[in-house]
């Protein structure tokens, strides 16, 4: 009975359509779990029969149909008929102050999160990072860009480096909770939307309409794929820009997209995985679990975070090949399960190089020219050239989720390509795993005097702003500035890359890399050192003594038999 | 002389199944080596690894049945002779009408130079690819059998050099055993039906 009993365990599938109903499913990895309770079953009798009679119990109920989880429907509370909640609402702090009334603590949770702080200080590296320190290789750097970068910051008004960290009202509860998807923050507007129609980008014809902010209000719910990405799919100025595996085709991907999100499966939101306390949420780029070596998470009794594939599978994963558990110790889920990044039709950006910016046409403008098929952007006079790829298959190193930064005012040495991050690990370091990565390469202003990377000054109204008058010193000088630093005059380009581990969009099983993916000659993980891998590896000169010595023997027996042939037939 | 049975029933299958998984284990052990593609890595691997389970179980049966029934003293290594064959398949056997100069029995079937080459078939390569395939399949295991300090580039080069030695093995057997009779076959039947001229 114990053997064919599902066990039902903590995802369920949200099935909007079917009014939240929701079906049971078995993560890959419960089986095996399931396995070894039975074999302690065995040892421990009397707490066998307890247990027995546990499953016994929860068996109806894990084949039945279980209310889902708490969507709009399942709620106890109507937010339309909230007297606050009735509008009208001017701006979005309005909305704010009204939230708060009754969610008395909300603002002060959220204060305390890198969401509003863009602050994070990594212990294990002893480095301060967060959105307002680090440098990047797309825009760059948020300092002297406020409102452009702020625009997909949790709050209102962050507008300079004066913001008042502190104000409750200026948190923005709902362009993570709302549920219309008429709300949008404007994106050069400090984290507001827009109040009244405005076109954006200039000139292009694309109105940006105010939201009916009462109706916002009154339709917060739990967050949803489109809540999340509307800030993470359009990270780096654009749809799929930045991480290559978190684009607008994730709203509603389909199964080959990720056998997780898939929105008539599974039907995953971001917050099935991130899991939040307090409104802090799990999983963090930052510092990376590498290794999640609390398996299967238990609420309450380990980290309560479901931001690994190992909280719900666990690290033995698979019940039918037992031999592709050999490498869940030394070989991350995602480098197998996400076979290619970038698979929903968006390509992601890969290269991004500054230093042919500023080419205007005769009348002024950025030239702007397209890429071959249409979809994108070649080349911007505002930003330089791009490279976009689509269907990207990742580059595989040892990651044991350390990443350092190069930070501002850190010395670089500029005569190869500069790490915008350093990602540790090795095949000596029991707890490093071979991650799969989109490399991010990037040409990017740097101080050449002083051998630091620089803090363009790219947006704004202003006499610098390299977005006004295409003046590099001039940006250049007023970023670094803004960061108590001085410029030495003389500026370059320098070569960058940058590391993004990757983790979402997982295939379908079927889809996963075959094993020899790696194991061959020339596979995929031909460059990732310090270990010998079967089919990939061998001692050069033992394989050809080897097949000398064969060849040799293989002779010598034909000679010797031809031999006897001719020399009988010659006597006989 | 006569002709009796010299090798018995289990003789044979042990042979012949023994002969069929070494080649086999060879086939598919080279394309995990990554020498060609056959059957793709995944099916190579699953294949290796079943065939040498099975030539495992083989080998406990075969050495079980050499100790109960002494077979395993054909294999005791002597000098007696051994020049004198040598010779023979180096000089000799060129020219018409000279005889083997080895005279098997029953409780002796098997030459000095066939003693010196099986042995070191079952106490040289056999053990040298065991061990290292076994390791291999448990390398997983390694830390927790207080084996963490191997490397498997170690483990990797044993086996394939014991690889080699095997299919060297293998080539210098077949051709002695199987066309270096009188005539050329008769070594080849003996193995098949088990029966052998041997002295009195």
């Amino acid at each position: 009975m114990c053997q064919s009993a599902p066990i039902v365990i903590g995802q369920t599938t949200r099935d909007e359509s079917a009014g939240g109903r929701a079906l049971q499913r078995v993560a890959p990895g419960i089986e095996n779990s399931k396995k070894e309770e039975v074999s302690q079953v065995k040892r421990h009798a009397t707490f066998g029969l307890l247990l027995l009679a546990t499953l016994a119990v929860a068996v109806p109920a894990g084949a039945a149909e279980v209310p889902g989880k708490i969507g709009k429907s399942a709620s106890t509370a109507d937010h339309t008929k909230f007297k606050e909640l009735q509008g009208p609402f001017a701006t979005g702090p309005e909305v704010t102050k009204a939230c708060l009334s009754c969610h008395t603590e909300a603002a002060k949770q959220l204060h305390k999160t890198t969401h509003w702080k863009w602050d994070y200080y990594n212990a294990a590296t002893q480095q301060t990072l967060g959105k307002r320190t680090v440098i990047n290789n797309f825009c760059v750097a948020v300092s002297t860009n406020w409102p452009r970068c702020t625009s997909c910051h949790i709050g209102y008004g962050w507008k300079d480096d004066k913001f008042d960290l502190t104000s409750e009202q200026n948190v923005d509860c709902v362009v993570c909770h709302e549920t219309t998807g008429t709300y949008k923050k404007f994106p050069a507007g400090a984290g507001h939307p827009v109040y009244e129609e405005k076109e954006f980008p200039p000139g292009s014809g694309k109105k940006w309409v105010p939201p009916d902010l009462a109706k916002v209000a009154q339709s917060v719910g739990k967050t949803s794929r489109k809540n999340c990405g509307s800030c993470h799919f359009f990270g780096g100025g654009g749809d799929a820009v930045k991480h290559g595996d978190l684009d607008s085709t994730m709203t509603n991907p389909g199964k080959a997209l990720d056998v997780h999100m898939d929105a008539k499966g599974l039907n995953f939101s971001c917050s099935d995985c991130h899991t939040t306390g307090s409104h802090e949420v799990t999983g963090s780029r930052y510092a990376v679990k590498a290794k999640d070596k609390n398996g299967i998470d238990v609420p309450g009794r380990t980290d309560d975070t479901r931001a690994s594939c190992e909280s719900c599978h666990g690290m033995t994963p698979h019940a039918k090949d037992a031999k592709l558990n050999d490498h869940t110790d030394r070989v991350a889920c995602t480098t197998c399960h996400v076979p290619e990044f970038a698979r929903g039709g968006r390509p992601t950006k890969m290269l991004w190089d500054w230093s042919t910016a500023g080419k205007l046409d005769e009348k002024g403008k950025p030239v702007v020219k397209k890429t071959a098929d249409g979809k994108e952007t070649a080349y911007d006079g505002m930003k330089g050239d791009f490279r976009w790829e689509e269907n990207v298959v990742p580059e595989y190193r040892w990651f044991n989720g350390e990443i350092k930064y190069t930070l501002m005012g850190e010395k670089i040495d500029d005569s190869g390509v500069v790490p915008i991050n350093r990602i540790g690990g090795s095949a000596a370091d029991p707890d490093s795993r071979i991650w799969p990565f989109k490399v991010m390469l990037g040409r990017q202003p740097y101080d050449k005097k002083q051998k630091i990377l620089s803090v363009p000054h790219v947006f704004g109204q202003d006499d610098t702003a390299f977005w006004k008058h295409y003046d590099w010193p001039k940006a250049i000088k007023t970023g670094m500035e803004s960061v108590g630093q001085t410029f030495s005059g003389e500026y370059g380009f320098i070569e960058t890359e940058y590391y993004w581990p990757i983790t979402h969009m997982v295939a379908p099983k079927e889809k996963a890399l075959a094993c020899d993916s790696c194991h061959a000659r020339e596979g995929r993980l031909a460059k990732v050192g310090g270990f010998y891998m079967p089919g990939r590896d061998h001692f050069a000169w033992l394989d050809k003594l080897g097949w000398l010595v064969v060849a040799l023997t293989l002779a010598g027996v034909v000679v010797h038999g031809l031999l006897r042939l001719v020399l009988s037939g010659r006597k006989g | 002389m006569k002709t009796a049975l010299v090798f018995s029933r289990f003789e044979r299958f042990w042979h012949w199944s023994q002969a069929a998984l070494i080649i086999g284990l060879m086939v598919t052990g080279f394309e995990v080596h990554g020498t060609y593609k056959l059957l793709g890595f995944e099916q190579a691997s699953s294949v290796h690894t079943w065939l040498a389970w099975t030539l495992i179980v083989l080998w406990v049966f075969a050495i079980f049945w050499h100790f109960t029934t002494g077979q395993w003293r054909q294999y005791i290594p002597t000098g007696e002779n051994l020049l004198a064959v040598v010779r023979y398949y180096s000089v000799g056997i060129f020219q018409k009408d000279i005889p083997h100069p080895y005279k098997k029995t029953i409780r002796a079937k098997h030459n000095p130079l066939q003693r010196l080459a099986y042995l070191g078939f079952k106490l040289l390569i056999s053990p040298l690819i065991w061990v290292t395939g076994l390791l291999y399949m448990y390398y997983n295991d390694w830390p927790s059998l207080g084996l963490g300090a191997l490397s498997l580039g170690t483990v990797a080069f044993l086996h394939t050099l014991a690889a080699f030695l095997m299919l060297v093995f293998f080539i210098g057997h077949v051709y002695m055993a199987a066309f270096t009779g009188h005539p050329w076959y008769s070594y080849l039947k003996g193995m098949v039906t088990g029966y052998e001229e041997v002295e009195e």
